[in-house]
Order: C-alpha cells, then structure tokens, then sequence
C-alpha cells in the first residue's frame, strides 16, 4: 500500500466521528423526534398547565400558584401522602429484611438453590392489575367467612397491599442481594473463620458492610416503587372504603398518591384538572428527588469499584 | 460438619415450604378458573369436584366476556409489546452509539434528558401526553408504539450508552479504515457486540409494556381498543356483576405465556432485571 494512500485512509478513522455525525437524522433524529413526542413536549406542557386554569390543554388562562394551594389544601391529597408515606415505610422493612434473608441463604450453597430462586421471583413477571385481582379473590375468600371483605376494612386494605407487594417484590430485591453477595470476596470471609469469627460475626462484621451498596439500592427502590403504586392499588381496593366528611368531602382511605392524582384528573369535574396537574407536578418533585438521590449512591459506588 | 450438613437440610426443608407457600396464589387461580362461580367467594381453597367443577365453561364465557372477544385483546397487547419492543431496541441502539461516538453538546444534552426522565413518574405527564398522542394520531394499537419509544427511550438510551462507552474505539476505527461507512459499522461490526445489553433491555421492555395498563388506557381509544390488562380491570371494574369464575380464567390465560416465556428464558430475565435495577 503506498504511503499517501495510507494516510488517507488514516484520516478517514480519525474522521469516524465527523462521519457519524453526518448522519444525525438516521441515527438520533427517530428517538429525538419520539423523545420530543412522548416525554419532552408533555412534561414542559405540564409545568406550564399546573399553573393554569383549564379544562382540555388549549383553554388554559395563567392562574399562578392558586392550583398548588388547592392542591396542598385539598384534605384527600394529605391524606393519601400520609399514606403513601406509612406505606412505602412498612414495605421497606417487610420486603428487605426477608429478601436479604433468603439471598443469605440461597447463597449458602443450599441444594435446589436455583429452584427457589426461579419461584420466588416468578410473581415479578405478572402485571400489577392481575396481581391485585388475584390476590382481591384470595383475600375475600377468606374474609367472607367473616362477612366482612377486604373493601370494608382500611385495615385490612393496608396490610392486605403489603401482603401483595411482598409477594411481587421480595423476589426482585433477592436477586440484587445475591448479586451483591457474591461480589464478596471469598478470601475475606476465610480470613474472619480462621481469626475464629462465628457465622453471626462474620454476617454483621464482614458481609453486611460488604453488600451496603446493594442494601442503599433496595432500600431507595422500595420507598420509590411505594410511593409510585398504582396499578396494584387501583385493582385491590380502588381506595376503598370512602369515608364521608362532615363537609361534605370524601376522603378514600387507601388512596394512594397516584391513584389520588389519577381520580382528581379523571373522576372529578373537569374544573379540578389544574389541581390534578399541580399535584403531580409535587408528586414529581418528590419521586424525582428520591431518584436522583438514589442514582448519585449508585453513581458513586461505580466509581468506587 | 455433620451439624452443618443437617442444618443445610433444614433449610432446604423451610425453603420448600416458603416456596409452595409462594405458589399458591397461582394455584389457587388455577382452581378457580375450573369453578362455578357461585363458589369461587366461598370455597375459595377447595379443588372444584361434583357440583363446583364448571369444566371449560369459565374459559368459553370468558372468550367473549364484556361483549369484547379476548382474542382481540390478547392480540393487541402481542403486538403492542413485540412493534414496541422492536423499535426501541433499535432505535435507542441507534442513537446510543451515536450519542457516545459524537459526544458533543446536542447529543449529551439529550442523554442527560434521557437520564432525567427516569426518574420522572408517569402521573407528570399522563394527562398531556394522553392528549398530545390523541393529536397526533397515535392512538390506535399500529401507532402507539411511538409513544412507548419516547416514554421508554430513558432507561434503553442509558444502558445501552453505558455498554457502547465500555467497547474499545479501535474496532470501529479498523472497520473505518477498511472503508465501511457509519451505517455498515454499525449494523455489522457494533451492532452484534450489543447483543448481551439487547437481550436485557429487550426483555425489560417486553415486561413493561406487556403489564402496562395505564398509558394504553389513556392514549388508546378505549371503545376500539383494549389490551389484556385494560381488558381484566375493564370486567372488575364494573362493580356488581361480575363472573369471578370466568375473571379467573382470563387471568389464567393471560399468565400462561408469561410463565412459559419465563421458564423458557430465566436467565436472561434474571440478569436483565438486575441490569435495569436503576430504575425499579
């Protein structure tokens, strides 16, 4: 090959990059223009509707800040964030403590470990408003024994959507506890047998501290995928039972925050859309912070490793 | 070692007794699906025997169950997810390459957009996005696809960035100097090494959209078109009459492939899973 051709040739690699981005409208334009579409447009169009009065998205006049009083006044939207709030907490701890459990002991090298593996993280694979009705039969088959059923009791509703959401998600956080388990290296768990370390010494001494990040990750992901609920709520209980105000206002006991967005959008009159699309812009704040919170932990611990 | 051998079979035992414990909600979804109604709220547990056993009959009611055959359903929601599946895996292939081969401030401002919207819920932007799909025709089952690769375009462009970041540049460079244009390097030489981060993120999506109830419900035109979740909370929700026995039938039905697809690719759904556990 002589010399001048090589050099050609050269410079084309060097231009790889020049080159691709020749061709912006075949390789980024499809998602961009998508993007735009389904996420852009409609997220920029909601701040802007949450400070408006409006009915359908081309009546809106400026309102300012009036949709975000109404909102935070609004009792059924305190109420299903107390809610929201009291639940993600419980599943937190329900969900964890025996996800991390049974990883503990699948990793132990038990016979049929990927037998249990596979059935405890088959509930994941079904959809929320199958697993909520699945579920709304098995526990008014036992409730009507009783003659009460899982839509009378708020009680019942609570406990019953965290029996649910264990099931779901017990399996999921198994399986980043596993991952993260077996990311210990196994030197460091002989050196704690041989300085005479017992099984529980070695569990809080060596391996918890070792799966932190792994326990952070879950941890974040319980409280966000509590509050985010939906589907699973709006199938069990639909927020019911309703209790009536003296006001005349009615608050649904097992609402959610965004089942509680959801109905002022859709169930209410259509004056109280504003209201809706101020709440969900708080929702957002919310669960975005909590996101970002968590993606800075996994982030660093990327760094780390 | 005897005593640790012992202990290891007691939990073997315990974890065999969580685990039937575990499927019984199946189960029971099973023995329902075979039993007159009258007696799926008051025997719930019991095997459908004599007068409880309904044979096929839940399932042929079910078939046509809220004037809506659950075929159409059924082959709304395969297409939805496969045309949806489809597309986001190339395109956000596409431009994931594109985004960490260019690197300059177009294309880093839409990743990090990307990024942000991860974490932000769907209720945001449920009720302008439902109207922005209705203008623009992207609410029947042939369009709508379009919407779940703008919604979904986030996690995809984040992952499969992290993996394109993570292959040595010189490939592409030799496949250059050979004289292929960015198309050709892409599908013959970058596509194929994406393989591994295309089946988790493929499989995050077939179980994302194939669940998913209510972007459909929105932006679908709901008289037209229903997928099998919108379908079931369609029967539930119109309190009063409804058919337990045929509702589990359906929820049967629409499990089966789940599982089968399940058991058929464990590993895969396993790993992709975890990969996708930024998000959750």
């Amino acid at each position: 090959m002589s010399k001048n051709k090589l050099k050609i040739k050269k410079k084309n690699a060097s231009n790889l990059k020049a080159q691709i981005r020749n061709y912006w409208w075949l390789f980024l334009l499809p998602v961009v223009a998508a993007f735009i579409i389904g996420f852009v447009w409609p997220f920029f169009q909601g701040i802007y509707l949450s400070f408006c009065k409006f009915k359908t998205t081309s009546d809106a006049t400026l309102i300012g800040f009036s949709n975000y009083s109404r909102a935070l006044a609004d009792q059924s939207f305190v109420h299903s964030f107390w809610y929201s709030a009291l639940f993600a907490i419980t599943s937190l701890v329900f969900i964890n403590i025996p996800a991390f459990a049974v990883a503990y002991v699948l990793t132990q090298d038990i016979k049929g470990s990927n037998i249990f593996r596979t059935v405890f993280f088959m509930p994941n694979l079904i959809g929320g408003i199958v697993l909520g009705y699945i579920w709304s039969m098995i526990f008014d088959g036992i409730l009507s024994h009783y003659n009460t059923s899982i839509l009378l009791n708020s009680t019942y509703g609570f406990w019953g959507l965290i029996i649910l959401i264990c099931w779901q998600q017990i399996g999921y956080m198994m399986i980043i506890y596993i991952a993260g388990l077996q990311a210990i290296p196994t030197d460091m768990l002989e050196a704690a047998e041989i300085d005479g370390a017992n099984k529980w010494q070695s569990l809080f001494k060596v391996i918890i501290p070792n799966v932190m990040p792994s326990i952070t990750i879950c941890m974040f992901l319980s409280i966000t995928n509590g509050f985010k609920l939906f589907d699973q709520n709006l199938a069990l209980t639909g927020g019911q039972p309703f209790i009536m105000n003296p006001d005349g206002s009615t608050v649904k006991t097992t609402e959610m925050l965004a089942l509680n967005i959801y109905n002022t959008f859709y169930t209410s009159n259509a004056a109280s859309r504003g209201t809706a699309q101020a709440k969900a812009v708080i929702f957002f704040i919310l669960v975005a912070t909590l996101g970002l919170v968590q993606l800075k932990f996994t982030r660093e611990k990327e760094v780390q490793q | 070692m005897k005593k640790q051998q012992k202990s290891k079979t007691i939990l073997t035992v315990v974890l065999s007794i969580i685990s039937v414990i575990y499927v019984l909600p199946v189960v029971a979804v099973v023995l329902n699906s075979f039993k007159l109604n009258t007696y799926v709220k008051t025997h719930t547990f019991a095997i459908p025997t004599g007068e409880m056993w309904a044979g096929f009959s839940n399932f042929i009611k079910g078939m046509t169950f809220g004037n809506y055959p659950f075929v159409k359903s059924a082959s709304y929601s395969l297409l939805i997810t496969v045309v949806s599946t489809a597309l986001i895996l190339l395109f956000t292939s596409m431009a994931a390459w594109f985004i960490a081969r260019v690197d300059d401030i177009v294309s880093r401002a839409v990743y990090y957009l990307c990024v942000f919207s991860m974490v932000v819920p769907f209720q945001m932007v449920m009720f302008t996005l439902s109207k922005t799909a209705d203008n623009l025709h992207l609410n029947t089952p042939w369009t709508i696809p379009v919407v779940y690769l703008g919604f979904g375009a986030g996690l995809a462009i984040f992952m499969f960035v992290g993996f394109v970041k993570s292959i040595p540049l010189e490939i592409e460079e030799a496949a250059a100097i050979d004289g292929a244009g960015p198309v050709k390097t892409f599908f013959q030489v970058v596509l194929p090494m994406m393989k591994p981060t295309m089946i988790s993120v493929g499989i995050l999506e077939i179980m994302w959209v194939w669940n998913d109830y209510l972007l459909p419900y929105l932006v679908l035109d709901r008289t037209k078109y229903m997928t099998i979740p919108i379908h079931i909370q369609f029967l539930k929700g119109s309190y009063g009459t409804v058919d337990l026995g045929a509702t589990m039938a359906l929820i049967l039905l629409s499990i089966i492939p789940v599982i089968i697809f399940y058991l058929l690719c464990q590993k895969h759904i396993i790993k992709g899973v975890a990969a996708g556990a930024v998000k959750g």
